[in-house]
């Protein structure tokens, strides 16, 4: 019994050594050549600093790339997030909106919708949105690429509809506390990630489904002979992307107070997949880590807000981040390479031709 | 009677070129002004570096792959040339011939990236596009003008076909990559090749085609093509800036499936794609003819029409297989 | 003729993949104007044979010699230029380009800078009118039936210049109509002295059309024979690799008698039940601790029977009923719910899950049977998993090791354990016992007469033909896509299958 969770735990830290990794020579690199990265200070009860920045910055990511994870374990890619992030942004802001009353004399921002409707309505928009890939993806047998490029082409359409192409702004108080609120002196973003990462967790871990798509992301053959529901549980893993791009759709409009639905979102579907990679999962599908993902989000957020603190223009960060997927792909592809010569997988399978 | 007999081959390509033209009897009949040729004329202008972007996606898509990179590389050869000719003092052609080497090398290493170590062909080119968008803030942040007097020249010079009706010479430099590209996709063993590809990789490859190169070659072509539209690009903007043709490779892309290219590969026509390009341009016509519509309105039309065409494609796909009734065959003895 | 040369020679060819000596001193000989049969159970050696003589593989040792010229292919694209082509079952051309450029392209005549058109049509027409073939060359090759898209690969395959002709398993997908049509025009190529290649696992066809048999067991050369003096039992008996006098000396006892006769009941009933394409219709029923065998040579049926039954090809015909119920089976999710299991002969593609572990492997088809929220603790699936590696011997470090870094016998018996640990009513084992050594085949072997002790029913498939008498206690057997009659009890034995294999369906 020890030795079987030895194996195990070796397993699961040699996935997330590298992430790990990453993140440790990045910090390294920030300590010694960014003044008081880590310097960290109590202002009225909360604590502040650029640590506690880069992961207050990193939650929206690290929601996406918990979705993104669960589609690409599945065999597929979902580059719809960013449309989604959008009209998930603009549905909140435009139904919360904030007009000026006069409450005993004084002047106060009323949300033209309760705040919890809006956000409701955002997230069944966000998870509709997913359920439509799905269905393209998982029931029509669509490419994934392909269908969900469908929504990333309508999605900021619809959202700059939404918002009838204006910068939508806020002025409703208790809105700004989901992206920038304090609790227990932590920001307010960091626990709605925590809680959605147990549930997930709990889903993926506690229930089969983690098994289910493991096994239908590896071999989606022999999982139908097994008699496992391969299209529900794609399909599932499409809607759960779909309403992790909308709440960070909900935390991004609130950060900023506004939602502008040009620029929410964009390009965020590379770093939302750079995040999966650098988690250390394939994406060829099959295994897959979601606590390594949540990882390479903050890799990312890292990454970017060094580049940004150095004086480097933002933008360079697409090159670098692109050029991070492109080695972190040479490299897999080499492993696997090897790794499948060390099964025997080579072997077995030119003996098959030979037999066949 | 053969001759009279239309090829089912065909069949996509009418559908989109009626759907244009029912479009077009639309507008004319709902909108004062819209029936004129100009209107017409004026897609091919505002259009023009869509429809050499569209051209080569829509090769790619045959051949089964896609090109992310497209718009991002006319970002990048716009502001390659603007920057050499105005800080560098490149000479027009020297600044031309430097970005279509450029562009060129871009679009090999996508390629070589796809055919030689197996990247899925939209994650090498979605790189690709990150880095194209990421070296134009390298050369430059903010938008850099264009003065020199052979782009001026370019630019403004209109040419008259008749009374009331002009064309820009980007229209002249997209029709012949058009005839260009109608000559490689039909009349050239590397275009016959990428068909074959895109309908079966591994019988191409049994049947004794050079699969790699060819596939190598498609992609460095499409980097080339793409360079030569953010050439035509400058004709139309004189200025380069980091953000311009912002998704224009979404664009791009819905021109070729609209043009009633198979999204799966194999099946398609390159004149298609700039049908789907000058039904992408009529419907923002008609909706700022329309006035009142939001101009966000096209984005969502054109990826309706995408998903109609991507879906109707699905359907039709599995429909071959299923289906039982073969073409006749004589049996000569 | 006789006196010539013989077209094509093979001497000695060896080749040995990791683990497998697929061609073992295989000696071929191919004469002008013969059509000659190429003729093996599983893992015989023809595929090699053939993958060596076109190109697709290198041999290790030994000679090929066209016309009298030792050759060496290397690659795909070379036996042809060489005069050597194949068509396979499933057609190597490109569905979505036409008739006519399926067989030129890559080698399409120029005219101007430009590829000639009319010339390309033109030429093909000619092509295809030399097999007696006329049809509009412009369209797409898919919108004709695989017979005709043989054809063309024919047609490009002689227009390259074919001196030696490879058709591998053309006539599976055929009907009738079509297969005649075929013969038609490999009789004519025949008689114009290009050497025919020709496999297929129609036993009635090797008869009909084919002059001489090459028979391989095991990568080696079993014999070469002339068709017409060679009968059809010695011809199955030397595939399955049997001495027949052994047998006309007196029949062995078969254990089979021993296995209960009167079943207790029946639990699986189909009749009628067929595939367009795949199987035509056919009767069965097992009963409660019976061992059902399908029987039959390779692509006799066998298999796509067993996948007919449990839904993997939906049936487009007949009638099931499990336990005098009747029943509906379209997906395998149907045949699960019922309590079928199904073990895959293609073990790594439809079986296990390579990137899970064993635990994983074991316990997943019990918890698709259990559904997402009836999740087995970590606990419980450690229980499952631990009994069944020690019921089945499984020989691993952990459990938690993958099961793409097992052995084929280990794998194998993974399989088994998911399916036992779903307490199955009906089993079903396609080869089962392929490619594991020969411990694990016995092991495999007494867990199936366990498991038909314990009452269940069993429907076993196996290509070793001593191994399907030993365990089963009735058999359907198959020829041709057909069943053809069915065995039991004591008529149970190696010879009996044969003569109703060669005996059936004449």
């Amino acid at each position: 019994m020890d030795a079987r969770k030895k194996l195990d735990k070796r397993l699961i830290d040699r996935q997330l050594f590298w992430p790990l990794f990453a993140l440790v020579v990045l910090l390294t690199f920030d300590f010694f050549y960014i003044k008081g990265f880590f310097h960290i200070e109590i202002i009225d009860g909360h604590l502040y600093g650029s640590l506690i920045d880069i992961v207050n910055r990193a939650t929206p990511l690290m929601f996406m790339a918990i979705g993104m994870t669960l589609v690409i374990a599945s065999g597929g890619i979902d580059i719809s997030v960013g449309s989604v992030l959008a009209i998930s942004g603009a549905i909140t802001a435009i139904m919360i909106g904030g007009d000026m009353v006069f409450v005993d004399g004084v002047p106060k921002y009323a949300a033209h919708n309760p705040m919890s409707v809006a956000i409701l309505v955002a997230l069944i928009a966000s998870v509709v949105s997913g359920l439509w890939n799905g269905l393209l993806i998982a029931k029509l047998g669509v490419n994934a690429m392909v269908g969900t490029l469908i929504l990333l082409v309508a999605g900021r359409g619809i959202a700059q509809l939404i918002v009838n192409g204006n910068v939508i702004t806020v002025y409703y108080e208790p809105f700004f506390y989901i992206g920038s609120g304090f609790f227990l002196g932590l920001p307010f973003s960091i626990y709605l990630v925590a809680a959605f990462l147990a549930l997930v967790m709990w889903l993926v871990k506690k229930t089969a489904f983690g098994l289910f798509l493991e096994s239908i992301g590896s071999n989606r053959v022999s999982s139908r002979f097994t008699g496992l529901d391969v299209q529900t549980v794609t399909w599932a893993c499409y809607a759960i992307s779909g309403l992790c791009a909308g709440i960070a759709g909900i935390i991004i409009a609130s950060e900023v107070k506004s939602a502008d639905a040009n620029s929410a979102g964009l390009f965020i579907e590379l770093d939302a997949i750079l995040s999966v990679v650098l988690g250390g999962n394939s994406m060829a599908g099959g295994r897959f880590s979601i606590i390594g993902s949540v990882i390479g989000a903050l890799v990312v957020q890292t990454l970017t807000t060094t580049i940004y603190a150095i004086g480097v223009p933002p933008e360079v960060t697409m090159v670098v981040k692109a050029l991070v997927v492109i080695v972190i792909y040479l490299v897999q592809s080499q492993m696997g390479k090897t790794s499948l010569k060390a099964a025997g997988g080579a072997t077995a399978l030119k003996a098959k031709e030979a037999k066949a | 009677m053969k001759s009279l007999q239309i090829n089912s081959k065909f069949i996509p390509l009418l559908i989109t070129i009626a759907l244009f033209g029912g479009l077009f009897v639309a507008g004319s009949v709902s909108y004062r002004g819209f029936f004129s040729m100009q209107v017409v004329l004026n897609l091919l202008v505002d259009n023009s570096f869509l429809i050499i972007v569209a051209l080569s996606q829509a090769l790619i898509i045959i051949m089964g792959g896609i090109d992310l990179s497209c718009g991002a590389l006319i970002a990048l050869s716009s502001m390659v040339v603007a920057y050499s000719m105005s800080h560098l003092n490149f000479h027009p052609a020297l600044a031309i011939l430097a970005v279509l080497g450029v562009c060129s090398l871009f679009g090999f290493i996508q390629g070589w990236l796809i055919t030689y170590q197996k990247f899925q062909p939209f994650i090498s080119t979605l790189c690709g596009m990150f880095i194209a968008r990421g070296m134009c803030f390298m050369i430059n942040q903010d938008t850099v003008p264009i003065t020199d007097p052979f782009f001026m020249t370019m630019a403004t010079t209109r040419i008259k076909l008749m009374p009331g009706a002009v064309i820009s010479t980007s229209v002249l430099v997209a029709l012949a990559i058009l005839a260009i590209y109608i000559y490689i996709a039909h009349f050239t063993r590397f275009g016959r090749a990428v068909y074959a590809i895109g309908g079966n990789e591994q019988s191409a490859r049994l049947m004794g085609l050079p699969v790699d190169r060819t596939k190598v070659m498609a992609y460095t072509l499409s980097g080339f093509t793409s360079g030569l539209a953010g050439i035509v690009f400058c004709f139309y903007m004189l200025s380069a800036y980091g953000l311009n043709a912002m998704a224009l490779e979404m664009d791009a892309i819905a021109a070729a499936v609209i043009g009633g290219t198979l999204m799966t590969g194999g099946v398609g026509y390159v004149i298609g794609a700039v049908f789907g390009v000058m039904i992408e341009g009529i419907m923002q016509t008609l909706i700022t003819f329309q006035g009142d519509l939001n101009s966000w309105w096209t984005r969502i039309a054109i990826a309706f029409l995408l998903c109609v065409f991507i879906v109707v494609q699905r359907i039709l796909v599995l429909k071959r297989e299923s289906r039982k009734v073969m073409r006749p065959v004589e049996f000569l003895d | 003729m006789g006196t010539r040369d013989p077209l094509l020679k093979m001497l000695g060819v060896c080749k040995e993949f990791p683990g497998v000596k697929a061609l073992n001193h295989v000696d071929f000989e191919l004469r002008h104007g013969e059509i000659h049969a190429v003729c093996g159970e599983n893992g015989a050696g023809k595929s090699t044979l053939i993958k060596v003589l076109t190109g697709v593989e290198i041999h290790d040792s030994g000679e090929i010699i066209l016309e009298g010229r030792p050759i060496r292919p290397r690659t795909p694209m070379e036996a042809p230029a060489l005069g050597i082509s194949t068509v396979y079952q499933e057609v190597n051309l490109c569905p979505n380009l036409s008739v006519a450029e399926n067989i030129f392209v890559g080698r399409e005549p120029m005219r101007g800078g430009k590829i000639d058109w009319d010339d390309v049509n033109r030429r093909s027409a000619e092509a295809l009118a030399r097999l007696n073939v006329k049809l509009d060359v412009t369209a797409r090759l898919d919108e004709y039936s695989v017979a005709i898209q043989q054809m063309v690969a024919i047609a490009r395959a002689l227009d390259i210049s074919a001196k030696i002709l490879v058709l591998d398993e053309p006539t599976s997908s055929l009907n009738k109509t079509e297969v005649a049509n075929l013969f038609r025009v490999m009789r004519k190529l025949k008689s114009a002295g290009i050497g025919i290649i020709f496999i297929t696992h129609f036993l009635e066809q090797v008869y009909e059309i084919t002059d001489r048999i090459t028979i391989l067991r095991n990568g080696q050369l079993v014999g070469q024979f002339e068709t017409a003096s060679l009968d059809r039992l010695q011809l199955i008996a030397k595939m399955i690799g049997k001495d027949l006098e052994e047998f006309e000396k007196g029949i062995k006892e078969s254990l089979s008698d021993t296995a209960s006769a009167e079943t207790e009941g029946v639990y699986y009933r189909a009749t009628q039940l067929g595939q367009l394409g795949s199987i035509n219709p056919f009767d069965i029923s097992i009963g409660k601790g019976e061992v059902m065998g399908l029987a039959g040579l390779l692509g006799s049926g066998r298999t796509e029977s067993a996948r007919v039954i449990f839904g993997i090809d939906a049936p487009d015909s007949g009638d099931v009923s499990v336990n005098g119920e009747s029943v509906s089976i379209r997906k395998p999710a149907d045949a699960i719910r019922l309590g079928f299991g199904f073990c895959s002969e293609n073990r790594k593609t439809e079986g296990i899950v390579a990137n899970l572990t064993i635990r994983e492997n074991i316990v997943l088809a019990l918890q698709g049977k259990r559904g997402l929220l009836a999740f087995l603790t970590r606990k419980e699936q450690e229980e499952i998993a631990d009994k069944y590696v020690k019921l089945l011997n499984i020989v691993t470090p952990s459990i938690e090791q993958l099961v793409g870094n097992l052995s084929g016998g280990n794998q194998q018996k993974v399989l088994l354990a998911r399916w036992l640990a779903t307490d199955p009513e009906l089993l079903i084992l396609d080869e089962p016992t392929r490619g594991i050594d020969i411990g694990a085949k016995a092991e495999v072997q007494k867990l199936v007469l366990q498991l038909s002790g314990e009452g269940k029913a069993v429907l076993l498939i196996s290509s070793e033909l001593d191994e399907m008498v030993r365990c089963c206690s009735r058999m359907a057997v198959y020829k041709d896509k057909h069943k053809i009659g069915e065995l039991r009890n004591k008529e149970i034995s190696e010879l009996n299958v044969m003569k109703t294999i060669a005996g059936g369906l004449n």
